[in-house]
Formats: structure tokens, C-alpha cells, sequence
């Protein structure tokens, strides 16, 4: 093995916040698996990349980990049962961001894998790696695909498509990101804590498949426990654990990799371009699923936290269980409850309604009382910079906030608008309580194109 | 399916982020207001009651400026913002003991009505609104702003009985001691002599985060810079070059007004020298005995041109062009 790389690089990133992680609501919460509910609903359009076409007709009887829709398209991944049961008539629903995308509801019917027979097959058990010998990489990239893994982090992109060797971008890193920077979520703490063999697993795979020497994976210092786990697993394999700055967005791709390698992923690149595969330690898990269990993606680790759900809690549950059954389960809303957010209060979206289908893509629904929430009203920019002090990747985001609203469009050109990442940083320390981020997406919808 | 007693119908929808530092500019406002009164506790020893009525004319004629142009202008009341007063106080610490009450008053109303809201209020205003109002009364009143005019032969008041230590060197060639300079117990402006309230509140503006750090340092890096390599290449001269006049004064409250001085960290460094140059092009070569007060003005005008040519770029490099 020819390790070259002296991890970490820094362990950290320039600029960035120290949001409060409240954390410390679910840290401790061991997983639970959710129980099982009456009907899912599998949208079709769960990753980024084409949408599914459905294979099943209604009234079909349907089996866990069977498939439900599919795509030709490379980027892309298929969608599967995550019960056992009848499937119902195509529809239509609204997803947390917004869009309304195709879906198949399937009605729970019949005996279920639940409880704790289905935390050991998806969490739980030894995972050895005896037979990995017999998968070549193209095989396992082909395996990924069709268990429909997307990365499980949030941005939900199709993992196989970064198994896929390219000879122009030969990679020599695979990066496992634990490091969960979005204040409250502790779904990623806890599978590192109850899962670590599958997720050491899962990385050697994914490792071979890429074709990775460097095997790293970034967890942020604030998580010892998760850090002490992860090494006892990782005891004996080329996995190393490093330990980062705890730092907002240090979970995000750009910030791991420079954070770990050192390398600066080119604005609109990926990390291939610098020979690094970033996945998740959940889709690392997957990944081990789908390969030594022969499981398909069809449950995650949601946390449901925030000062405004009675009992936080961090649930396995079924891909397509609704918002409601996961708060219910977690003794519902209390009566202060101001904000319903999907994923965590830096990038997440808010909720109209409970009423919409958990996706791959899932990390969290965090509900704000009255008290997290502060609004105050916009005043004037006094240019005092501490969005420029705070912004990872460096740029002036009052001049492109201010600038997309007057629609200047040579302005925001200028000052780099499309490089922007929307992680929040800028809004997050503003005095001033300008709508920074709302202001820099609306400019990059708005803004025409060449 | 039972309804849920707690469920709303429908929950508020926003943009990311959802949690926000606490932190407002009323807040910011305040912290240079704090910064401030070791400053006017200075004065206040070092030229008595002369110091605080000077603060009190123009602080109350700061806020009737910003009501009155508000009403002209037909926008909401914003004293509580904190700017009008900030404004108030440093033109009023950048004005000698002995100026009567008329010259603070006028500073403000010029200060605010044309250094702030004919550009539209705070945030729009092109250059440090106490600095307008410094420089039209100076130039008004040229009899009692200047360097004859800070002294007061017969005063009672130590300080005000010898004239000011850049006019004595400049006019006299009489160096004053650096320890007079440190404390303050000289004749001046009321904010800026002593050197060592000026660095207690600069030093923590900058520790707030509330004042931009690179610019005072690369203001005083360069006046200490060519004070060594033009003047005399001798620490103590360079710290009484330093600590002389208004250069502590004027790096850490003055050049700082985030309004009026550029946004980019380079642009900053770039700001700061420029002022750091003029005001020792000023001293050294100029009439006047002082010049930061112009330095500033004269910066706050390339502010927007410093800050187009500092657009930092992106981590990992500028948007690529699409094909």
C-alpha cells in the first residue's frame, strides 16, 4: 500500500460558524426502529438525476426490497419497497424542497421484517468480508445502482456514479464524511456509535470499487464516542479515523476534503477532480448492506429533534413513512412548535404540512419553538463584513445579496455568484437580518443565462 | 387517523438557515459607543467639564439632525439604531475644548444632513459622516479650529495652555515626551491625546470583531513605517509620530466606520495604508499640522473603486465559463 497522504492536512477550513449544535436533545437517544405504519409513499424522484419510470401496477402484491421504479439514465437510481404490501395508484406529492414528483403509495400488508429483526439486518451483526474477493469493482458499482443508494447526507446523489472508474480521473482517496456539522442531527453520531463494523465494511467496499488507496473517515472532534467506536472497528483495516475542527460547514464536500487532503476542489467540480470519493458513513452502511446482505436501500436513520417535539428521538425508519408517523412516534408536537424543518436548521427545508413521505435523502426533521426561531426585522447593510469574515469559499455575500436583488446582474457576475453553496454561514451572522441566502438562490434562478 | 391535538394547520415557511447568531446593529452601535468612553473619560480629565459639554451639544444636535431629515424625508425614527449618537461623539471628540457650542451643532446638522442622509442614511453614505461635519466647520471656521485656536494661555487647564504637539513641532521644532503623549496630558483634540484610551477602546472594537483589524494596524504599520525610513529611524520617534495627533484616534474609530471603508479583507489592508500615506503626506508636507481628518475623507472616496479591484477569489477558483 503506498499511503502518501499525511491526514489531516490542517483538520480544519478557513473562515466558517460555531452555530449552537444542540446536539446534547438526541446524542443519546439509541436508535429505535419505527413501528411498522399503515401505507409508505415511494417518490419516484428521490435524487438528484433523472426520475424513475414505476414497474409495478396498482393492486400488485409487493415485497420488502422489491423494485418499484427505475431509470435508464446514468445518473439516476432505482426506488424499492420498503414494506411488504399492496401498491396503490399512481400519484402525486410535494417533497420537503418542493417539488411535486411522481409517487407509488403502498398499503403494509401481511407479516413485516420490524423491530428488532430489522434493526440486525440493517444495523446490526458482524460483516465480514470473506467473499469480497469474488466482486470486481464494475460489479459492485452495478450492485450499488441497483439497490438505489444515493448518498444519504442530504444532497441524495446517485453513489454509483462515483464507483465508476474514469482513467482521466484516477482516485486515490476515499473519504467516509461522519463529520454531521448541521447543529441538532445526530443520526450519522448514532450509526457510527451502534454500526461502526458495517460502516468500516462498507468502506473497503466502496474502496475497491473506486479504486482507493487512502481510506479516511472525517469525523468532527465534538463526537468522541462516535471517534472511539469508529477506531475499535477500523482496528486491523486500512480505515484510518481523523478527527476535524468542529466547525459549521465543515461537513460540507469541499470543506472535508481541503480539511483532510489539503486539496481544493475546483469551483463547479467534484471531488474526483482532485482524486478524492466522498460518501457518507451511511452510505457506507448501504453499501456494506447491499453487498454482504444483498439488501436494497429501503430504510434510513432519521433524527426527529428540536425543542418543539416531545421526546426526540433517532428512528429507523422506512423510506416513504410519512413526517407524521415519525413525530407521532416521538410523542408528538408541543404546543410552542413555530418551525417544521427537514434536515438541519442551516440548510433545511421548512414544512407546510406533516403530511409528506420521508425520502432517501432524510437526515432529520428538527422542529423550532418560538424561542429558536428569532425573527427580526431587516435593517440596512452597514457593509460591517461579517458575512465575509464567516463565507468557506471566500466570497462578499452582501454585495451578491444586495446586487441579485436589484437584479445587477454584471455585479453578481463579478463577485462570483454561481460559486456560492448556500450554506448559510453569511445569514447565519448577519446584524443586519438580511435574507442573505434567499437573496443569492433567488439571483441564481433569476440571473439569465448565456 | 386521530387528529393530532397539537398540529397546526399550517407552519411557517422560510428560508435556510432557520437559527441566526444573536446579534444586531443596534449592538455593534453599542460596542463603539463603549469603545468610545474611555475616550471621553479622557478628555474629560485631561480638559474637565469643556469635554463633556462639548460630547452633550453635539450627541443632542446629532439626534435632531437624523429626527429632523427622517421627517423631511418622510422615514421611521432611527435613533435607536445608535449611529446618529456615534456620529454625535466622535465629531465632538475630534473638536478642541475651546470651540463654542455653534461648532458642534453645525458639524452635526452638516455631518448628518449632507455626509449621511442626502446619500440616503446609514449604510448609503459615501464618507464618515462625523468627518463632513469636521471638515465644513473647519473650513467655516477657520479662526476657531485652528491650530491658534486650541490654545487658551490663560486657562486654568493645563493642557490648553501650550499648543498642540504636532503644531509645536511642526511650527517650534519642540518635540514632546512620549509619556505626555501616552497619557494624554497634552493639548489637542479631545479624543485623540491620550494614546493610551485610544488603544483600550481600539483594542477591544477590534476584539469584537466590531472594527475591521486590518485597518488600523496597516494605517499605523505605515505611518510607522515611513516615519522610520524618511524621518528618523528611532523607536521612540516612531511611536511619538504614532502616538501624536490623531493617528490612534483616527485608525481605530474613524477609518473603521464599516459604511465607509471597504468590505473585502485585501481592500482593507489597502484602505488602511492609504490613509497610513496621506495623513504622513499631510503632516510632513502640507500647511495643516494634522491630516487625518482628510486622509479619511480622501479614502472613503477610492472605497468603492479599493473594493472592485480587491474581489477576492473563490475558494477553488472563479466560476468556470460554460461552453
Amino acid at each position: 500500500m503506498n499511503a502518501t497522504l499525511n491526514f489531516p492536512a490542517k483538520g480544519t477550513f478557513a473562515r466558517g460558524v460555531h452555530p449552537a449544535d444542540g446536539k446534547a436533545l438526541a446524542a443519546d437517544r439509541a436508535i429505535e426502529v419505527l413501528p411498522t405504519v399503515a401505507q409508505i409513499v415511494i417518490a419516484l424522484q428521490q435524487h438528484t438525476g433523472a426520475p424513475c419510470q414505476a414497474v409495478v401496477t396498482p393492486k400488485q402484491q409487493i415485497r420488502l426490497g422489491e423494485k418499484i421504479g427505475d431509470a435508464e439514465a446514468f445518473i439516476s437510481a432505482p426506488v424499492h419497497a420498503s414494506v411488504n404490501g399492496v401498491v396503490g395508484r399512481q400519484s402525486v406529492v410535494t417533497l420537503p424542497n418542493a417539488r411535486h414528483v411522481k409517487m407509488i403509495p403502498i398499503a403494509s400488508e401481511g407479516e413485516q421484517l420490524e423491530g428488532r429483526a430489522l434493526y440486525e439486518e440493517i444495523l446490526g451483526g458482524e460483516w465480514p468480508l470473506t467473499k469480497l474477493d469474488e466482486w470486481t469493482p464494475e460489479a459492485i458499482a452495478k450492485r450499488v445502482r441497483d439497490a438505489g443508494i444515493v448518498g444519504l447526507g442530504g444532497a441524495a446523489f446517485p453513489t454509483s456514479v462515483k464507483l465508476v472508474r474514469n482513467e482521466k480521473k484516477p482516485v486515490d482517496v476515499l473519504l467516509l464524511n461522519g463529520c454531521e456539522c448541521e447543529p441538532y442531527l445526530t443520526a450519522d453520531y448514532r450509526i457510527m456509535i451502534e454500526a461502526a463494523p458495517g460502516i468500516i465494511a462498507g468502506a473497503q467496499i466502496t474502496a475497491k470499487a473506486c479504486g482507493a488507496k487512502d481510506l479516511v473517515v472525517a469525523i468532527e472532534d465534538n463526537k468522541p464516542e462516535a471517534i472511539a467506536a469508529m477506531k475499535k472497528a477500523a482496528a486491523g483495516t486500512p480505515v484510518r479515523i481523523i478527527s476535524v475542527e468542529t466547525k459549521y460547514p465543515m461537513g460540507g464536500e469541499k470543506q472535508t476534503v481541503l480539511a483532510v487532503t489539503g486539496r481544493t476542489i475546483p469551483t463547479g467540480g467534484l471531488p474526483l477532480d482532485v482524486g478524492v470519493v466522498v460518501i457518507n458513513v451511511g452510505t457506507a452502511l448501504a453499501v456494506a448492506r447491499a453487498i454482504l446482505r444483498d439488501g436494497n436501500l429501503t430504510h434510513r436513520v432519521v433524527t426527529v429533534t428540536g425543542a418543539g417535539v416531545r421526546t426526540p428521538k433517532n428512528l429507523l425508519v422506512p423510506v416513504g413513512a410519512s413526517y407524521r408517523a415519525l413525530i407521532e412516534c416521538c410523542g408528538g408536537l408541543l404546543p410552542n412548535a413555530a418551525r417544521i424543518i427537514s434536515g438541519g436548521p442551516m440548510m433545511g427545508f421548512t414544512l407546510g404540512s406533516l403530511d409528506v413521505p420521508v425520502t432517501k435523502g432524510t437526515s432529520g426533521i428538527l422542529v423550532l419553538n418560538d424561542q429558536d426561531v428569532r425573527t427580526s426585522e431587516e435593517t440596512q447593510c452597514i457593509r460591517c463584513g461579517r458575512c465575509v469574515d464567516v463565507c468557506p469559499l471566500n466570497l462578499i455575500p452582501t454585495r451578491l445579496a444586495l446586487a441579485a436583488r436589484k437584479k445587477e446582474w454584471d455585479v453578481v457576475k463579478r463577485y462570483h455568484l454561481m460559486a456560492c453553496m448556500e450554506c448559510g454561514c453569511c445569514a447565519y451572522a448577519c446584524p443586519a437580518g438580511i435574507p442573505l441566502v434567499q437573496l443569492i438562490r433567488m439571483g441564481k434562478v433569476q440571473m439569465p443565462r448565456e | 387517523m386521530a387528529e393530532q391535538d397539537n398540529t397546526k394547520a399550517v407552519y411557517e415557511v422560510a428560508c435556510s438557515p432557520h437559527v441566526r447568531e444573536e446579534i444586531n446593529t443596534a449592538g455593534i452601535m453599542l460596542d463603539v459607543l463603549i469603545a468610545l468612553s474611555p475616550l471621553v473619560l479622557a478628555a474629560f480629565l485631561v480638559f474637565g467639564v469643556a469635554a463633556l459639554r462639548q460630547v452633550v451639544y453635539a450627541v443632542l444636535s446629532a439626534w435632531a439632525a437624523e429626527s429632523l431629515f427622517n421627517w423631511m424625508r418622510g422615514k421611521p425614527f432611527s435613533l435607536k439604531d445608535g449611529s446618529a449618537a456615534i456620529t454625535g461623539v466622535i465629531l465632538a471628540l475630534s473638536l478642541p475644548a475651546t470651540a463654542p457650542w455653534y461648532v458642534a451643532v453645525l458639524g452635526s446638522f452638516v455631518g448628518i444632513g449632507i455626509g449621511k442622509a442626502i446619500f440616503g442614511g446609514l449604510g448609503y453614505n459615501l464618507f464618515n459622516p462625523a468627518m463632513v461635519g469636521r471638515a465644513f466647520v473647519m473650513i467655516a471656521f477657520p479662526s476657531l479650529l485652528g491650530a491658534s485656536a486650541y490654545v487658551l494661555p490663560n486657562s486654568t487647564v493645563d493642557a490648553l495652555t501650550s499648543a498642540t504637539p504636532l503644531t509645536l513641532l511642526k511650527m517650534e521644532g519642540v518635540i514632546t515626551g512620549f509619556k505626555a503623549l501616552f497619557l494624554g496630558t497634552t493639548n489637542g483634540s479631545l479624543g485623540e491625546t491620550s494614546a493610551l484610551a485610544c488603544l483600550i477602546g481600539g483594542i477591544y472594537l477590534c476584539l469584537r470583531r466590531t472594527a475591521a483589524w486590518q485597518i488600523p494596524v496597516a494605517m499605523l504599520g505605515t505611518m510607522a513605517l515611513i516615519s522610520a525610513l524618511f524621518i528618523s529611524f528611532n523607536l521612540l520617534s516612531v511611536l511619538r509620530e504614532l502616538a501624536a495627533g490623531a493617528a490612534l484616534f483616527g485608525a481605530f474609530f474613524i477609518a473603521t466606520d464599516p459604511v465607509s471603508s471597504p468590505v473585502t479583507p485585501k481592500g482593507r489592508w489597502v484602505f488602511g495604508v492609504f490613509v497610513g500615506l496621506f495623513v504622513m503626506v499631510l503632516r510632513k508636507l502640507s500647511g495643516y499640522p494634522e491630516g487625518v481628518m482628510f486622509a479619511v475623507l480622501l479614502a472613503n472616496a477610492v472605497t468603492p473603486l479599493i473594493n472592485r479591484w480587491t474581489i477576492p477569489i473563490p475558494v477553488g477558483g472563479p466560476v468556470p465559463v460554460r461552453k
